[in-house]
């Protein structure tokens, strides 16, 4: 590859590069459902194999192998080409595969289907109906992508290329537009006006904080220093966040552009991506999306022959939570203990080696090329008043469509949870959804209508975070969920703190004492004003927030704590130590069964006799419930 | 013009300099916020700043958090409460969880009546255990020769993390796991001894807890003074003198000479004798070593490297042994004075008195935990017999009278005992920073030129900057004397060394800021610098009111070597009175 030496140039690539995406992109903007294979007179036709961490894991390598065998057997490979693109954001029927130009959809494809759909999709045109993903609601199965709910309502902008290029082919990132952002502000643009542009578009920090990041940039920008920073936070540590993983396994191009930009605009030359290490696949994409940055000429010294230069280098981290807060990632970075520092000073003023560093998340930057080429009066009218553009959330839980998903600000937890996320698994009832990860809270049915953004969530007790979205239904324990969240930041706080150090360990073992049955209603006061306490004195934000999910289950759930205290009850059934098996004698028909296969001999009772069960002995496995033909066991 | 800032905390409005701490301005407001990690000694540059133990938090009207005064920078326009009661609720549970992971034995603690945080405890009145039945953190403690960790009352304030790292650069401390298991620790785990630790002691001098503490060698003393066999003779470094009286709450300064050679002989020593003594014969050894070192370098001879560094500092010797292994053949080979003192009492005074080295026991009390290290120095036995056989620190001492039921205040004066008590003012001024090479060049001076010195003291050398220079014109040619204290700053001078760049002659290093008279061994200061600038104070008086004040002229050092040893850098004098040193460096280097 040659380097490019202008704007014009550029766009010249982009032209040849857009021909090759042209069926793609086609594709894209159809809505009805069609009929399509190379038997109807198709002409070309390409086959999408999901290539994120979640697909592999389930072999959709071997997949994309075996569809391109299947091809070969064939003589297709001309016609018919299979690209592993990014995550298409719905992980929980992996692998996917796409078919384009018709959108067809295929759910939990398995290696050995390859040859299945190249004879009867692509050759014979007929869809392969067991591969087609079905509605939840009516079983039925859906034609297409564009006809699934999933992906009606969302709105793609920070996942723009995610499933759709192939994010190891820079030229198709540069057909969707890319780099054109660089090379306008390179070009034609003045640093503080590229700022301008990004405050005006109303873009906050995707990384939790929601700070604006304009406002970012404009103050690293301020500070004069030999040299400045950029970096990249990549150290995605939300339990069942992995937005930022998927930008860089599906448009790792979106970073380095924004990095460059973000480069230009503050007067840094280097580039840093902190990303834990336990992110290979992403690491890989970065590391090929940087070298071929470097070989066109798109990193590297004069970039498109003006006189900026930027470099960009990869970090490694070893996944410890609290370095995605931005001065433990900076002292990691420096080969330090990861943990935080009191600001100020800020990363703006003294950041990497003591020099102006700026720090934003993956998400934030990956909506930066497209505010900048579409520009932020379109960016600002998407959202709601003081939160603009869309929120990646992973959506997880007990809800049907698990993945990824992208919609505007102010959409509802209503519309996400039932018309994209298919409504609750199993028919059961809402019972809460937890936001914004162990720093946010869990939201009741109350709170379902409440337009999402940065701040309705805090005002309703949660926050947003990085976009972690955990649908819970009548089955879970308001206080065992509070103790899971605990129990992860009581591991992931670096110490350094008291209230953090021991605080957090110290509500984690009243909530463990809760739902063992020995709490007193002293606790739950003990429990809130220790909360407060360590929100109002820890050091960092990780400290300061990781009571929210005791303060909102506190105030959202009371009922359920008094019911673990005073009744020395579990509502939902959670808590072994609260539960109580029962044998009921009129339906008991002494088959002996449960007596059996009860691992602790706890069960007495006579063949053919009513059996009964001794609490004091029962360690509730549950075997004998699940082994009962009669249902003659329940738990009280 | 410096900018003010104006503000209003509590009740007061102050005006204050920019840059100036909430914690500082309160204090000036006569409003004592009380902290825990906090530690900031500002003309000793010891500074622990990590704002984590929280316990100083404010509420800033205005701001969604409590902020922690130490690290909050004054604002024009700020309104502070210091004890509201959001702040005093959350101070007092902040100091509860503290107390929550710590060991409920107060009553047999090392630290107890001195610890930062019962203090804390009894101001914050809490009156019962809080969060009882809570898990309590468990971490490894071990025994080294001079340092005890009690890793389980360790509240992880990082100060001696701090002092290891950014002030001692030695970095055998640093904090290890995270959460809950958060501890401090050598590398990988392992013991003190199989560190970099050179035993200085500056993380005893600052726990504010009973984590860290001495190696213990009352016990040990009591016993053997009790066992008829035994001679039991004393040795006192120059500056425990001037610190012990703060134990028995005395002001910061007070010389208590006297007192504490009386108190030495209440508790059953045979002999009190002064390690001033050997001080003045390390200048006579050093010194020497110094102007032949000078003479054949000035000469052209091609093996002599300069400068000369001092070595009467244990943990000073350790650290380069363990940092600078290539430069073993620069300080002087000279052994510390306590070594000196063993060294001649073994060899010189108990031959002289017809006692048998097996039955003479050398005890030496000093400010200083590497001492204790130093007298289990393999090269400083003799058939397995230690010259100096254990060392107790200043505190030890007190500890000791007051569990003798001795009255310190009720002592009446009592004089060192002669000949190894005898010594002058050089001597007495080792304890300070820049006192060793001001003994030195007053020997050296007079040595050198033939001349006598008008006035002594040279006042250039003293201070309280980390390193200062001065030049001393002997006869035409200007010796260039460096000083360092603090062994941060002696790796600013070792590494010139290194490099090529220095350019003195004769450096003189202590390990611990200020000289001995900060050693780790000595009365806590608790962060008050004050405390150091009056001890050293104490012992320059002390020198001011010598009678002999140069260590050539004292008269039983110069009996010495008619006796004894001939003349300095003798083959008896090397023997007895030099040493060499050994490569410890652990970090495999590319």
């Amino acid at each position: 590859m040659e380097k490019i030496k202008s704007a014009a140039q550029l766009q010249e690539i982009r032209k040849q590069a857009q021909i090759k995406l042209a069926l793609r992109e086609k594709s894209n903007t159809l809505t009805s459902a069609e009929t399509c294979g190379l038997s109807v007179g198709t002409q070309k036709m390409q086959i999408l194999v999901c290539g994120g961490t979640g697909c592999k894991a389930s072999a959709s390598h071997t997949l994309a192998s075996n569809l391109q065998e299947a091809l070969s057997n064939r003589n297709l490979e001309d016609d018919v080409k299979v690209i592993t693109t990014g995550c298409f954001g719905f992980c929980e029927k992996g692998p996917i595969v796409k078919i384009i130009p018709d959108n067809t959809f295929y759910v939990q494809v398995k290696p050995e289907d390859a040859e299945e759909i190249v004879r009867e999709h692509i050759i014979n045109s007929r869809k392969v109906g067991r591969l087609l993903y079905k509605n939840p609601e009516t079983d039925e199965p859906v034609s297409d992508s564009k006809h699934m709910n999933f992906y009606k309502k969302q709105m793609r902008i920070a996942l723009r290329n995610c499933g759709f290029i192939d994010p190891e082919n820079i030229e198709e990132y540069i057909a969707r537009d890319g780099y054109e952002a660089l090379a306008q502000c390179l070009t034609t643009k003045q640093p503080a006006e590229v700022i301008n542009e990004i405050k005006l578009s109303g873009l906050r920090g995707r990384g939790g904080g929601g700070f604006p990041t304009g406002l970012k940039w404009e103050f690293a920008s301020k500070y004069q220093a030999d040299q400045k920073y950029v970096v990249c936070n990549a150290d995605e540590g939300d339990p069942g966040a992995f937005m930022d993983r998927s930008i860089m396994e599906g448009d790792p191009n979106s970073i380095i552009e924004a990095m460059a930009i973000c480069g230009y605009s503050i007067g840094a030359s280097i580039g840093l991506v902190y990303i834990r290490a336990e992110y290979p696949l992403a690491i890989q994409r970065l590391q090929t999306a940087i070298r071929q940055a470097e070989q066109l000429g798109l990193l590297g010294d004069h970039i498109l022959g003006t006189e900026f230069h930027f470099s960009i280098r990869i970090r490694y981290g070893a996944g410890a939570f609290v370095c995605g807060e931005e001065t433990a990632l900076i002292h990691s970075m420096e080969g330090q203990r990861g943990e935080p520092t009191i600001k100020p000073p800020f990363p703006a003023e003294s950041g990497y080696l003591g020099k102006p560093t700026n720090v934003n998340n993956v998400e934030t930057l990956a909506n930066i090329p497209v505010i900048l080429t579409r520009g932020a009066n379109w960016f600002n009218q998407i959202g709601t008043e003081r939160s603009k553009g869309t929120k990646v959330f992973a959506l997880a839980g007990k809800i049907n469509n698990v993945g990824l998903i992208e919609v505007p600000m102010g959409t509802t937890l209503r519309e996400v949870i039932y018309e994209i996320g298919g409504g609750i698994k199993n028919g059961k009832k809402f019972k809460a959804v937890q936001t914004g990860g162990p720093s946010g809270g869990c939201l009741t049915e109350q709170h379902l209508d409440t337009p999402i953004d940065f701040d309705n969530l805090l005002a309703a007790g949660s926050m947003m975070g990085s976009g972690g979205m955990i649908v819970m239904d009548e089955d879970d324990c308001m206080v065992s969920v509070a103790k899971f969240y605990l129990d992860f930041t009581v591991e992931e706080s670096c110490g350094k703190c008291t209230p953090c150090r021991i605080g957090n360990k110290r509500l984690y073992e009243l909530l463990d004492k809760i739902s063992q049955g020995k709490g007193t209603l002293e606790d739950l006061t003990t429990l809130k004003n220790l909360s407060r306490v360590i929100k109002d004195t820890a050091l960092c934000g990780l400290g300061q927030t990781s009571p929210n999910p005791v303060l909102s289950t506190l105030d959202n759930f009371h009922d359920e704590y008094v019911a673990h205290v005073v009744d020395k009850k579990c509502p939902a059934g959670k808590c072994k130590s609260l539960l109580t098996y029962y044998i009921h004698p009129e339906l008991c028909m002494g088959c002996t069964l449960c007596a059996r296969n009860c691992p602790v001999d706890a069960i007495v009772g006579e063949r053919k006799e009513v059996h009964f069960i001794n609490t004091s002995k029962c360690i509730k496995c549950g075997s004998c419930l699940e082994k009962c033909k009669f249902s003659a066991i329940s738990v009280k | 013009m410096e900018q003010m800032i104006k503000l209003q905390i509590d009740r007061h409005t102050i005006e204050v300099a920019q840059g100036t701490t909430l914690l500082s301005a309160a204090q000036s407001a006569g409003i004592n916020i009380p902290t825990l990690c906090h530690l900031d000694m500002k003309d000793m540059c010891i500074k622990n700043a990590p704002a984590s133990c929280r316990v100083c938090v404010v509420e800033i009207q205005g701001r969604k958090n409590l902020a922690p005064a130490c690290a909050t920078r004054c604002e024009n326009g700020m309104i502070v409460h210091t004890s509201s009661p959001r702040v005093m609720n959350a101070r007092k549970t902040v100091v509860e969880l503290i107390l929550s992971d710590h060991p409920n034995d107060c009553l047999i603690c090392a630290k107890s009546g001195k610890c930062e945080l019962q203090n804390l405890a009894a101001r914050m009145n809490i009156r019962e255990m809080p969060f009882a039945g809570g898990a309590t953190s468990s971490h490894k403690s071990e025994h080294s020769v001079s340092i005890v960790r009690n890793m389980d009352k360790c509240i992880y304030c990082r100060r001696c993390e701090s002092m290891c790292n950014d002030i001692q650069t030695v970095g055998a401390l640093a904090a290890v796991n995270r959460g809950f298991a958060a501890t401090i620790s050598p590398a990988f785990g392992k013991a003190l001894r199989d560190s970099e630790c050179t035993y200085c002691g500056q993380c005893v001098a600052v726990c504010p807890v009973g984590a860290l503490t001495e190696v213990d060698n009352s016990n040990r003393l009591l016993a053997d003074l009790a066992d008829p066999s035994k001679i039991v003779i004393v040795q006192t470094a120059p500056a425990v003198r001037a610190a012990l009286g703060e134990e028995f709450g005395l002001p910061a300064g007070t010389s208590v000479t006297g007192k504490m050679v009386a108190a030495l002989r209440e508790l059953g020593f045979y002999k009190v004798f002064d390690t001033d003594f050997a001080a003045d014969l390390t200048i006579m050894e050093e010194g020497t070593e110094l102007l032949n070192r000078l003479n054949r370098f000035l000469q052209g001879a091609p093996d002599v490297c300069m400068p000369i560094l001092t070595s009467c500092c244990p943990a000073w010797v350790n650290f380069f042994e363990h940092q600078f292994p290539d430069l073993l053949n620069i300080p002087s080979t000279a052994r510390s004075p306590q070594q000196m003192f063993g060294s001649i009492a073994k060899n010189y005074w108990a031959e002289k008195m017809h006692i048998r080295r097996e039955d003479l026991i050398v005890v030496s009390i000093m400010p200083c935990l590497a001492k204790k290290y130093e007298c289990s120095r393999e090269e400083f036995k003799t058939n397995g017999d230690p010259d100096v056989n254990y060392s107790l620190s200043t505190r030890e001492l007190a500890t000791l009278i007051k569990r003798a039921n001795i009255d310190f205040h009720a002592l009446r004066d009592s004089d060192f005992d002669s000949p190894l008590g005898e010594s002058t003012g050089a001597g007495v001024i080792f304890g300070a920073t820049g006192g060793v090479m001001e003994a030195a060049l007053r020997t050296a001076y007079e040595i050198h030129t033939g001349k006598t010195l008008e006035k002594v003291e040279f006042e250039n050398v003293r201070g309280w900057e980390g390193i200062r220079k001065a030049s001393v014109n002997l006869n035409g040619f200007e010796l260039k004397i460096g000083i360092a204290h603090g062994l941060g700053n002696a790796r600013k001078l070792l590494e010139e060394i290194r490099r090529g760049t220095c350019e003195y002659h004769a450096i003189e290093i202590m390990a611990c800021p200020g000289g001995c008279i900060g050693g780790g061994g000595q009365p806590l200061h608790h962060g008050n610098p004050e405390l150091l600038h009056a001890r050293t104070r104490a012992l320059y008086e002390e020198d001011r009111k010598k009678p002999i004040r140069k260590s050539h002229e004292n008269p039983y050092i110069q009996k010495l070597y008619e006796e004894y040893l001939g003349k300095p850098m003798s083959e008896k004098a090397h023997r007895l009175l030099h040493t060499h040193y050994f490569n410890k460096n652990i970090i495999p280097t590319n």
